[in-house]
């Protein structure tokens, strides 16, 4: 493997990150804005700043194929409901308005002279958490704090983007959300322990998917499965496996579950649990249909393999004793042990963890694959934000 | 480190660290708040079971973790009245900097004698394993502190008893200079004598003489002088 690229961006903790389709570009959600930094031989450069929101960014995501940017934030209660607003936009109009208007996502569209913001009201009255592209990106999901998750699709003869909510049966803040290959199945973790499996089929845009073992008929709010586990943790992220006939979802008990469903209104084939001895994972990603790589508040990637009959973590990615850790670099002499005592009051400096990351991982995003396998993945911590790719 | 503190802090440092597993959570009964769940307890499902570790009956400490914030209290050693008002001085003096700590909590829970509040945007800003270092670091030290406030003050205790009960009658046989008046006698006793002209011979005049001789029993010692040889001033008498 690969020892990993770090990219240092700022000391700011970032909520998440995106790499458009050519990873030229990386959008990065920083506070209350989102940075888009572009490639530059082998580091990144801040190229532009898209400032829309007022209150922290929660979420970001490029579309591959059109380059689009939809953000969300940890909105804003402001009762301006009023049809006058409700009208189409013309994006320079509302780039004035939108302060006032958060807790909606926008829409960023490239074009030749910066990104052009488009609002889109998701009729919600809390912060909107999580947001990601269908793959067909006709659609986008926002998970939020009001119970509901927006389906948001574009309505071609009013020229706007509609929402569309997921309801029943969420009883909590949905903290994350993944789409399914064919675009009309949802999956949504929440904070009462459940995942959950949605059908988001909205008719004029999608295109009536195939059968398959999560249900035939997918009118929009099918729930078409719903998965607790053991200890009944919250659910940090859920991930569909390629084929999209797998769910794992990891919860705060710093297990991962994954669900083998059979079939419509039939018991799963296989749930199988595999609880570690570790802290919570924030964030997987499938590699393959019997890999799975997770992080979180262990600040290092660990690899868990299996299928139906069981699963096991079989190790970390990152190899321990890399060169370049601090502890390696220092000389033990005597000289530096008085040097260290008189500065820190200490010998040993112990400051340092040995992962690459020093906090949280809270995003893990598949940075270049194919077929669902993962050759490289980004994944961003805390506070001392960088970005790294492993090469697997 | 006691062998029977090890454990104990090993303990709160694992319980910690997995408490502090905190994300950015917007209040979910409010508006664009965003609060620290575990004061608010608006909603119970973000809130996870509160965990006592105790050494014994006076020491112990209250973890109470939730999905963006723990409360961490901590009950310090008192085994005696001083040491109550000790630790209640001195944790007072700590809460009333509190904004200079981030993340100590102005007033403790009940029952507890200090409290820390660590939100997501401390974790996120700082350290999360150098957070977990100070509160044990904070529980190592804090017992030390206060047995060493104590013994401080009992040394205090000691020679201000000392000063106070040593009987007066052992040095009246000599001239004491404590007061004006004092003086103004002493003047008098050399007028008398007719060595009122001096002549630089100032060693070999009687009274000086005395004087000088007398200083450590004559002349009431100075209270360090007293502090550090109190014999001195017992035996001579």
């Amino acid at each position: 493997m690969a020892p990993p690229e770090v990219h240092h961006l700022f000391h700011r903790p970032i909520a998440d990150h995106s790499f458009s389709a050519d990873r030229q570009t990386l959008a990065v959600a920083k506070d209350t804005t989102v940075e888009l930094y572009g490639k530059a031989g082998n580091a990144f450069k801040l190229k532009d700043e898209l400032k829309g929101h007022d209150k922290t960014v929660t979420s970001v995501d490029i579309a591959p194929e059109s380059g689009r940017i939809v953000t969300c934030s940890q909105g804003i209660y402001l009762s301006l409901q009023t049809p006058s607003l409700a009208l189409p936009f013309g994006a320079s109009k509302i780039y004035s308005d939108i302060p006032t208007l958060d807790r909606n996502a926008l829409v960023w569209e490239p074009s030749p002279t910066g990104y052009k913001p488009t609002l889109v009201l998701l009729r919600i009255a809390r912060a909107a958490t999580f947001v990601r592209w269908s793959p067909s990106e006709t659609k986008f999901a926002v998970g939020s704090g009001d119970r509901v998750i927006a389906i948001c699709y574009f309505e071609e003869e009013n020229d706007w983007w509609v929402s569309k909510h997921l309801k029943k049966p969420i009883r909590s803040t949905i903290t994350t959300v993944n789409w399914h290959p064919n675009s009309v199945l949802l999956a949504a973790g929440s904070t009462d322990a459940h995942a959950r499996v949605f059908s988001s089929f909205i008719k004029g845009v999608d295109a009536r998917p195939e059968p398959s073992v999560w249900g035939e008929r997918l009118p929009f709010n099918t729930v078409c499965g719903e998965y607790l586990n053991n200890s009944a943790g919250w659910v940090h992220s859920v991930a569909f496996s390629p084929s999209g006939n797998a769910l794992a979802f990891a919860a705060h008990d710093s297990s991962i579950t994954v669900v083998y469903p059979s079939g419509p209104e039939q018991p799963p084939q296989a749930v199988v649990s595999i609880s570690t001895q570790l802290l919570p994972f924030m964030s997987m990603i499938w590699n393959g249909e019997d890999e799975i790589i997770a992080a979180g508040y262990d600040c290092e990637a660990f690899r868990f393999q299996g299928g139906p009959s069981g699963w096991q973590l079989t190790g970390t990615l990152e190899a321990k004793g890399r060169p370049g850790l601090l502890s390696d670099a220092r000389e033990d002499s005597a000289l530096n042990m008085f040097k260290q005592m008189d500065l820190k009051g200490k010998v040993k400096d112990d400051t340092q963890l040995k992962t690459v990351h020093q906090n949280t991982i809270t995003t893990l995003r598949v940075y270049e694959g194919r077929n669902g396998s993962v050759s490289k993945f980004s994944s961003k911590p805390h506070p001392r934000p960088s970005r790294i790719h492993y090469t697997g | 480190m006691s062998q029977s503190l090890r454990p104990y802090l090993q303990c709160v440092r694992s319980s910690v660290t997995a408490a502090l597993c905190l994300s950015n959570f917007a209040s979910q009964t409010s508006e664009r708040h965003n609060v620290p769940e575990i004061e608010a307890q608006t909603s119970p499902e973000v809130l996870l079971t509160p965990l006592v570790i105790a050494r014994n009956e006076n020491e112990k400490v209250l973890i109470e973790p939730s999905v963006n914030s723990v409360r961490i209290s901590i009950k310090i050693k008192q085994a005696d009245e001083i040491e109550n008002i000790l630790v209640h001085k001195f944790t007072r003096f700590l809460t009333q900097r509190a904004e200079a700590f981030f993340i100590l909590r102005r007033k403790p829970i009940k029952g507890y004698d200090i409290s820390f509040l660590i939100t997501n945007f401390h974790t996120e800003e700082m350290l999360k394993h150098k957070l977990v270092d100070f509160i044990i670091q904070f529980m190592e030290e804090v017992d030390k502190e206060i047995s060493e406030m104590k013994l401080f003050l009992n040394a205090r205790a000691r020679f201000v008893a000392e000063s106070f009960l040593t009987p007066e009658g052992m040095c009246a046989a000599l001239p004491r200079i404590t007061t004006m008046h004092d003086v103004m006698a002493l003047g008098k006793r050399l007028e008398n004598s007719g060595g009122y002209g001096y002549n630089g011979t100032f060693e070999n005049h009687s009274v000086y003489k005395e004087i000088a001789d007398s200083k450590p029993i004559g002349i009431r010692p100075p209270n360090r002088f007293l502090l550090k040889f109190p014999f001195v001033y017992m035996d001579s008498g």
